[in-house]
C-alpha cells in the first residue's frame, strides 16, 4: 500500500508516479487532497485499487483496463471515457459525459450524474459495461447507446428520474428505471418501453448488490420496487437510410 | 511558434465566481486562487476578474478603467472626458512586473460623474449618457477602450492566464463582496487585451464559456437599441443583452434567464396555461435575445450574480453554498480550493439559473442609493 498527498501536484506529476506504482504492481494507492487533477487513471491496466479522497480532476479513468477506482468525494466530468475494464465507485454526484463510448466494466455513482451519460455505450461478447446511479440522471441518457446497461434508482424519490431525450438514437443495450412510469416524452422514439420481467430483474441483482454493499443500503428495500425497462426497437435503426 | 490550427491544445474556458452575500469583502486573493485551479482550462490569451465593493471611498462615481494603445489615444479620451464629466479622482491603475504578461497597454482608471450641464443640455439619464459615451471612446478615438465603467465596482483583465493577471493588476489588495474570474482559451476571436472577458457595462460584467452562434442576430438586435459591438468577442453581446433586460426593460433577474435561455416550444406547450401564456410572449418578444449555442456564464450585477448554462447543458457549471457565501465555477475543485467543506454543492440543470444576491437589508449600506424624500 502506498499513500500519495496531492495537494497542490500538477496532474502530470501526480499521474506520472501512479503509473510507476502501477506498473510495478502496487496493490492499493491512496491519494489524498486530490482536487481537480486530471485523467488519473487514464490508459493504465492492472489490478491495483485507488483510493481518492478529494475531488479528482475531468477525464477520471479513460481509456482504464482493469483497475479499481474509489472516489470518497464528487466527481467531475467525462469519467470513464472510452474505459475498457475495471471498477469505478463515487461516493457522491458526478458531472456530465459519463460513460462516454464505455465499452467495458463497471461503474457506481452513489448520487445524481449529469447530463450526456452514457452516450454511445457499446459491448461485444462478454464486454459488457454497467453503469449504476442511485440518484438521478440529466437530458441525453443513454444516447446512442449501442450497448451495455444502465441502472437508475433514484432513491431520493425525485420528480424526474430522467431527463429528456432519454435513450435518443438508442441501438443497443438495456436502461432499467426504478419507477412506476417514465413519460413518454422523455424517451427516444427508438425506444421501446415495457416492465422488467422476474428474469431482468435476476439480471440485474447482482449489479444492486454491489451497490448495496458499497454505499451501505438495504438490497431488498432497492429490489422491493417496480422497475421500467427501455430497449431499442431495432438494432440497425438506420439501416435502410441508405438502401 | 506553431500557428493556431497546427497545434492542438486540449482546453475550454474557466469560469468562478463568489458572492459573500451578508455583504462582507473579501481580498481578490480568494478569486484567484479558485481559478488557477483550473489552469489547464484556458491557454494563455485572456484572463480577467470583476471585482464588487472595492472603491467605497468612491462609490457615488462611475469608474472608468482604460487600455491605451498610445499617449495620443490617452490624451483624446482625456478631453472628451473633461469635457463632460467631472472628475474626482484619475490614476494609473497599480500593476507588478510580471514576467509572462506582455505587452501593455497603458492602463488609467478615472472616478467621474456626468457634468449636470451636459445631461440636461442633452436630456438625457445619466446611465444612458455614460453608455453613449463608451460607445463613441470604443468605436472613435483610435487605441482607446473603455473596459470598465460600474460604480463600486472595476473589471481587470489582460493576455495573460488569470493568476499572472491577478498578481499583474495586485488582486490581493483589493477588498470585494462579489469577485468573478475568467480563464481564457479564445477559438473563434483573437486573444487581445480588450477582448479578455468580463465584458462589462456600467455595473454589469459577463464572464463566459462557450459560444454564442447566435452572436450576429444579438448584435443586430442590440444596434436597434443604441448599443454598438466593437471588442470582437461574442460574448459583448452578452453584457449589453442583460444591460437591455435588467436595467433599460427592469425584468426580474430569473425572467431574464428564461429569455437568454427559453424554454424550448415543446416545453412550452407543456406548462400550465399561465405559465404558457407568459413564455409564449417572452419568447415572441425577445425572439433575438435569446443566446443560442453552448454556455456556462456568470452574469454580476448590482447586488449579485446569476450563474447559467445553455438549455441543453453543454459547458459545464458546478455550484456550492458555504454559510453566506455562493460559490459558481466550471469545476467543483476550483470551488474546494477555497472551500474545503462546503454546506452544499449542486450542479445546475441546463437553463436553470442559480441566482445569488446580497441580503436585502444590506443592499442599502453598500450602494448608499440616492433617495431624496420630499
Amino acid at each position: 500500500m502506498r499513500t500519495i498527498d496531492a495537494k497542490d501536484m500538477h496532474y502530470k506529476d501526480l499521474n506520472e508516479m501512479i503509473k510507476e506504482l502501477v506498473n510495478a504492481g502496487e496493490d492499493v494507492i491512496n491519494l489524498k487532497n486530490v482536487n481537480g487533477q486530471r485523467y488519473i487513471g487514464d490508459n493504465l491496466n492492472g489490478s491495483t485499487k485507488i483510493n481518492i479522497e478529494g475531488t479528482p480532476g475531468n477525464d477520471l479513468a479513460a481509456f482504464m483496463d482493469g483497475l479499481t477506482i474509489e472516489v470518497f468525494g464528487n466527481g467531475q466530468d467525462a469519467i470513464g471515457n472510452t474505459m475498457n475494464d475495471g471498477s469505478i465507485i463515487v461516493h457522491g454526484h458526478v458531472g456530465d459525459v459519463v460513460g462516454y463510448g464505455m465499452r467495458g466494466g463497471s461503474m457506481y455513482i452513489k448520487n445524481d450524474a449529469g447530463y450526456r451519460v452514457g452516450i454511445h455505450m457499446k459491448q461485444y461478447k462478454d464486454k459488457v459495461p454497467v453503469v449504476v446511479i442511485g440518484g438521478t440522471p440529466g437530458d441525453f441518457f443513454g444516447e446512442y447507446m449501442a450497448g451495455g446497461c444502465m441502472i437508475v434508482l433514484n432513491l431520493s424519490n425525485k420528480k424526474d428520474i430522467v431527463g429528456e431525450y432519454c435513450g435518443t438514437g438508442m441501438h443497443g443495450g438495456v436502461i432499467y428505471l426504478r419507477c412506476n412510469d417514465v413519460e413518454d416524452y422523455k424517451l427516444g422514439k427508438e425506444v421501446i418501453k415495457e416492465e422488467a420481467t422476474e428474469e431482468d430483474l435476476k439480471e440485474i441483482s447482482k449489479y444492486i448488490k454491489n451497490f448495496s454493499s458499497y454505499f451501505k443500503y438495504d438490497y431488498d428495500k432497492i429490489m422491493n420496487h417496480k422497475f421500467i425497462k427501455l430497449h431499442p426497437a431495432g438494432h440497425r435503426p438506420y439501416g435502410k437510410l441508405y438502401a | 511558434m506553431l500557428k493556431e490550427g497546427n497545434i492542438r491544445i486540449p482546453s475550454g474556458c474557466a469560469i468562478s465566481g463568489i458572492i459573500d452575500r451578508s455583504g462582507a469583502v473579501f481580498s481578490g486573493q480568494i478569486i484567484a486562487d479558485s481559478i488557477a485551479t483550473m489552469h489547464d482550462r484556458s491557454n494563455g490569451l485572456g484572463g480577467g476578474f470583476a471585482a464588487y465593493g472595492i472603491y467605497p471611498e468612491f462609490k457615488e462615481h462611475y469608474a472608468f478603467h482604460m487600455f491605451y494603445d498610445n499617449t495620443k489615444a490617452k490624451q483624446e479620451t482625456e478631453e472628451l472626458l473633461k469635457a463632460n464629466f467631472v472628475i474626482a479622482y484619475e490614476e494609473k491603475i497599480p500593476t507588478r512586473k510580471t514576467e509572462s504578461i506582455k505587452n501593455a497597454p497603458l492602463i488609467y482608471r478615472y472616478f467621474a460623474l456626468p457634468k449636470l450641464e451636459v445631461l440636461n443640455a442633452n436630456e438625457i439619464t445619466d446611465e444612458d449618457f455614460v453608455v453613449k459615451f463608451i460607445f463613441n471612446v470604443n468605436k472613435n478615438v483610435d487605441g482607446a477602450y473603455i473596459f470598465s465603467s460600474g460604480k463600486n465596482m472595476g473589471v481587470f483583465k489582460a493576455v495573460g492566464y488569470p493568476e499572472d493577471v491577478a498578481e499583474f493588476y495586485k488582486l490581493e489588495t483589493y477588498n470585494g463582496y462579489m469577485w468573478t474570474a475568467h480563464g481564457r482559451f479564445p477559438t473563434n476571436t483573437p486573444g487581445w487585451w480588450g477582448g479578455a472577458h468580463p465584458f462589462n457595462l456600467l455595473n454589469i460584467s459577463v464572464v463566459h464559456n462557450g459560444e454564442l452562434s447566435s452572436y450576429d442576430t444579438n448584435r443586430k438586435y442590440l444596434e436597434e437599441f443604441g448599443y454598438s459591438c466593437t471588442l470582437q468577442t461574442d460574448t459583448e453581446v452578452a453584457a449589453y443583452i442583460f444591460d437591455l433586460l435588467l436595467r433599460k426593460h427592469n425584468l426580474p433577474v430569473s425572467l431574464a434567464a428564461k429569455v437568454v435561455a427559453s424554454p424550448l416550444w415543446n416545453q412550452v406547450e407543456r406548462m400550465s396555461l399561465k405559465e404558457k401564456e407568459l413564455y409564449h410572449s417572452l419568447k415572441i418578444i425577445y425572439s433575438k435575445a435569446l443566446l443560442n449555442g453552448p454556455f456556462s456564464l456568470i452574469v454580476t450585477y448590482d447586488n449579485g450574480f446569476i450563474a447559467i448554462n445553455d438549455r441543453i447543458k453543454l459547458r459545464p457549471l458546478t455550484a456550492a453554498s458555504h454559510g453566506d457565501v455562493i460559490y459558481v465555477a466550471s469545476e467543483e475543485s476550483a470551488i474546494r480550493q477555497v472551500c474545503k467543506n462546503p454546506d452544499r454543492v449542486w450542479i445546475p440543470k441546463g437553463g436553470e439559473p442559480v441566482i445569488a444576491e446580497i441580503d436585502q437589508q444590506n443592499v442599502s449600506e453598500i450602494f448608499n442609493k440616492k433617495e431624496v424624500t420630499a
